[in-house]
């Protein structure tokens, strides 16, 4: 008895630093058991935050397992301390346990080889997943190879308040013309904000006649050439910008309160259902509805991923796991909580579940996944840097 | 027994320690020596990175004009306020807002007078459109004003208070009534002779404090993130976004630029101690003169104005949060909601509760630690006879005059080397470096001020020197050692720079919290939030009036402190 004693304590720091195998789901469970995952997300919404304090609610409830949710200004910052902890030779137990993620911040990780797996597609739910309709293998162009789990699809949409701007807008041009018209009434997110990021790209592929060049790593040959249209668009539409382009709200959110105070009347969100989460959460005027260009917009999963030297890597994949749950997918989709479009294949689904998601009320100003149409691809992540860059040198240090 | 005098030098240590070991940090990684990103120095290339950022030239300009700005604005505002106003009923009244002005955190009314003088404010609300004509908000650059002047507006509603306390506290000591009195006998206009009289010697005791504003100023985070313009913003803001960074080496440049920001607040100090003697020589020479300025109402109500104006700018705009925060559907140009609503609270409050926890601990520990040095040093210099030098109180503030986003980054990147950043005890340690300054101004006066007769009884009487301290002199001392409790919790709640830094995200304070909703923009969490920071705030010094006649309810000559 003593011997067995003395070989489980022996035992026990092994089994509690070693990793866990992704394969066998049985073991991942009981290895969570009272782990606690520091969840890195964007912390600036409040509609974000109170679902994953949801998500931690039903966690320690059936896994027992914490989960804080670290609020980040900025992805970027999760990031820089896992690449700092490694550099310092940090390789156990680090700060973040898990990262909402996507795009270029998680094509840095996995060329750094800073996230653990692969797992994603280990995950019981992942067997509900839409991976033909939705791109849940492609991030920003790059192959996820397993290193991060879907667990909400974005799409550009464009919010319009109906009693200053009654008809949608077709394009960018389209959307210029009004700016002519109306002066001081449209803005976006100040880059390298992802939204507004995400607005110069959709500018680009809007006016792009060469969209194919973007699918590739950014080529000093052709940038200039593919660039020119957004540049000159851009160049009209600044002096055109509420305060002229001389401020820029500094994140997605911001716009609302704007927009809720009648400083705008046109808005980007990278997410169908905002807008009417927004109106019911008194952030939005009740006239606000959404509309999508002509040719469709950009639209990309956001993922999370797990860093390699997390000290709960079974319990955050059992986080990965359950925000794939079928129940989580119909809360956040719910527009009076996130409003976020499900990674799920609706029919992979049992008969009750497929049930709740067909009645579930999108909300007054979310269209439906017919009128959201064409999904169109997003760039390879080293254009929204290079756009990025560029565009604060040309108008985020003017004055 | 007697106390040993390892307690002084703790005191040093703790309180120049990690701003030594910061500064080395930031130099050695300003000069490209940076191992953990594999960079072996020295080298120049994070200044040529530097130099080639092409916001550059803006940001150090706003640095230095708002910072310059907001302190001759504010300490304008004072002295026409004590010149003008002393002793008279509407200083009175002022007078009692001080305390607790002092101790609504920074971002907090920055967020109250965001609302307040934004074009989609209460201001504009006000007027429109029956007055103004305005539908719907003018499309006018009011906050985050290249310029800066919101954010200057911000400092110096926060900076006045400071400046009017501190220098109350300072007239005592240089019998300002008498000086008065002479110049009035002198046939001197109220201003005049205040400005001739008892300002030299007030400046003199005040200089540091001041000194502490103008370093301050320039070198905000919080209120400047809020406020402030940001195509480019100013430096220190600047130097914040390149620590966040994910590539490493940007660290390098955030260093750069934080050297780069210590050498502005050296300059600026430096033009201001010329400025200093230009005045008083020009001063000389008016008071020679001997014109005695008898019409001056227009200057006493100036003052007052903008006394009143800073006082009900950071007063409207807690009230503007509170309405914010139980507000449902709330649209242009109606100056109220259309309804109240609990939600906001109800999804708020238990994340912020849970925050206010973090925030409360951080705080004790900050300050029952920085209590328990500040008093031990004061014991102990009493009974070694050591008297508080120049030399020693330019010690005191240094920590206050070299700009947080100096040293900070250099004390996060070693934190981070010996693997403790990111504790709650790390942020605390760096949490006293600016509670122990307080704590010991706050303190000094009435420990000094305490009859040391009634000790001299005490000993005669057989008691031993700690029995005098802890059963006599303490108690005796209770009201003002509350206030320096509450003050250093005030100081320690309304943290954001160390507590990002050093807490790097894990440890969260409900000032990080508002500051990074402020991101948000949504006004009913920021409301929820930024309540709750003043709350926290305010409520030590709620403490500290309401306890001490109710300890000492059978002591009538302690119930007023």
């Amino acid at each position: 008895m003593k011997r067995m004693l003395s070989l489980a304590l022996a035992l026990a720091p092994l089994t509690a630093w070693a990793t866990p195998d992704p394969t066998d789901w049985d073991a991942v469970v009981a290895q969570a058991e009272g782990q606690t995952v520091h969840w890195h997300a964007w912390g600036g919404s409040t509609a974000t935050n109170d679902f994953i304090s949801w998500v931690g609610t039903r966690l320690a409830e059936d896994y027992d397992v914490t989960l804080t949710h670290v609020k980040l200004e900025n992805t970027a910052d999760a990031v820089t301390r896992v690449l700092t902890e490694k550099s310092a030779g940090q390789d156990t137990d680090g700060a973040v346990d898990l990262i909402w993620i996507n795009g270029a911040n998680f094509a840095a990780m996995k060329d750094a080889d800073l996230l653990f797996g692969p797992y994603a597609e280990a995950l019981p739910n992942w067997k509900f997943a839409d991976t033909d309709g939705k791109t849940l293998q492609h991030d920003f162009t790059v192959a996820t190879e397993g290193y991060e789990s879907p667990w909400a699809m974005a799409q550009v949409v464009f919010m319009h308040d109906t009693a200053d701007l009654p008809e949608r807008l077709g394009s960018m041009p389209e959307l210029l013309d009004w700016a002519r018209a109306h002066p001081g009434r449209f803005t976006y997110p100040q880059p390298p904000d992802f939204l507004g990021t995400t607005f110069l790209k959709q500018a680009l592929v809007d006016l792009s006649t060469d969209p194919k060049a973007l699918s590739q790593p950014v080529s000093e040959e052709s940038y200039t050439e593919v660039t020119a249209p957004l540049w000159e668009f851009l160049e009209e539409l600044t002096p055109l910008l509420w305060r002229e382009g001389r401020a820029y709200p500094q994140s997605g959110p911001r716009q609302l309160q704007l927009m809720n105070d009648d400083e705008i009347d046109l808005a980007i969100s990278f997410s169908p259902g905002e807008a009417s989460t927004a109106i019911a959460n008194f952030q939005l005027p009740e006239s606000v509805r959404t509309f999508v260009l002509d040719k469709g917009t950009i639209g990309n999963a956001s993922f999370v991923a797990i860093p390699y030297n997390s000290g709960s890597k079974a319990a955050a994949m059992v986080v990965a796991n359950f925000l794939m749950l079928p129940e989580a997918q119909l809360k956040a989709q719910d527009p009076a909580v996130l409003g976020y479009g499900t990674v799920l294949d609706i029919n992979a689904l049992s008969v009750h579940d497929r049930a709740a998601f067909r009645t579930l009320d999108l909300g007054v100003a979310t269209l439906s996944p017919e009128d959201l149409g064409v999904v169109q691809a997003e760039p390879h992540p080293s254009w929204m840097t290079r756009i990025a860059e560029d565009w604060v040198a040309r108008y985020g240090v003017g004055n | 027994m007697r106390l040993p005098p390892a307690l002084p030098l703790l005191t040093v240590l703790a309180l120049l320690g990690p701003v030594a070991a910061g500064l080395w940090g930031t130099f050695s990684a300003g000069f490209g020596h940076f191992p953990v990103a594999g960079l072996n120095g020295p080298s120049l290339a994070p200044f040529q990175t530097l130099w080639a950022w092409p916001g550059l030239q803006t940001s150090v300009r706003l640095s230095l004009a708002t910072g310059i700005l907001a302190t001759v604005v504010s300490l304008a505002i004072t002295v026409l306020l004590l010149a003008g106003w002393t002793g008279t009923r509407p200083f009175r009244a002022l007078l009692r807002m001080l305390s607790p002005l002092l101790s609504v955190p920074h971002a907090a009314a920055a967020f109250g007078l965001l609302f307040l003088i934004q074009p989609s404010g209460w201001l504009v609300r006000a007027v429109s459109p029956w007055l103004s004509g305005w539908d719907r908000p003018p499309d006018v650059l009011l906050v985050q004003d290249p310029l800066g002047l919101a954010l200057m507006i911000g400092l110096v509603v926060k900076e006045v208070p400071f400046l009017l306390l501190i220098s109350l506290a300072a007239l005592g000591q240089i019998d300002s009534t008498g000086r008065m009195q002479v110049a009035t006998a002198l046939g001197y206009g109220r201003i005049r002779g205040w400005i001739l009289g008892v300002f030299p010697a007030l400046y003199a005791r005040i200089r540091l404090p001041v000194y502490v504003v103008l370093a301050y100023s320039m070198s905000v985070v919080d209120v400047a993130v809020i406020l402030g313009p940001n195509t480019p913003p100013s430096l220190s803001v600047q130097i914040v976004r390149w620590m966040a960074e994910p590539d490493l080496v940007q660290r390098t440049t955030a260093s750069a630029a934080a050297i780069l920001q210590l050498g502005l607040v050296v300059l600026a100090l430096l033009l201001w101690r010329g400025a200093e003697q230009m005045i008083a020589i020009t001063a000389r020479r008016i008071a020679y003169s001997g014109a005695r300025g008898q019409r001056e109402a227009g200057l006493r109500v100036i003052g007052l104005s903008f006394g009143t104006l800073s006082v009900g700018a950071v007063l409207a705009g807690l009230a503007g949060l509170l309405v914010w925060s139980f507000a449902a559907r709330w649209s242009f140009p109606d100056v109220l909601p259309d309804g109240l609503s609990l939600r906001n609270w109800q999804r708020n409050g238990p994340a912020a509760w849970q925050t206010l926890g973090t925030t409360f601990v951080i705080a004790l520990a900050a300050t029952l630690s920085g209590l328990v040095l500040t008093l031990g040093c004061l014991e102990t210099e009493e009974r070694h006879h050591w008297r508080l030098t120049e030399k020693g109180l330019w010690l005191l503030y240094l920590p206050l005059l070299i700009p947080q986003t100096a040293f900070l980054p250099g004390m996060q990147t070693l934190l981070l080397q010996i693997g403790v950043d990111r504790t709650l005890w790390a942020v605390v340690l760096a949490h006293m470096v600016f509670v122990l300054p307080y704590l010991r101004l706050s303190l000094e006066g009435p420990y000094k001020a305490w009859d040391a007769r009634q000790g001299t009884i005490a000993a005669a009487m057989g008691a031993s020197a700690n029995r005098i301290f802890f059963r006599l002199r303490l108690p005796i001392l209770l009201a003002p050692v509350l206030t320096a409790f509450a003050v250093g919790m005030a100081v320690s709640v309304g943290q954001y720079l160390p507590t990002l830094l050093v807490g790097g995200g894990r440890v969260q304070t409900l000032t990080t919290e508002a500051v990074a909703l402020a991101a948000g923009g949504d006004r009913r969490a920021i409301g929820v939030y930024g309540l709750l920071q003043t709350a926290a705030a305010l409520l030590p010094f709620m403490m500290a009036v309401i306890l001490p006649p109710l300890v000492w309810r059978n002591r009538k000559g302690l119930q007023h402190g």
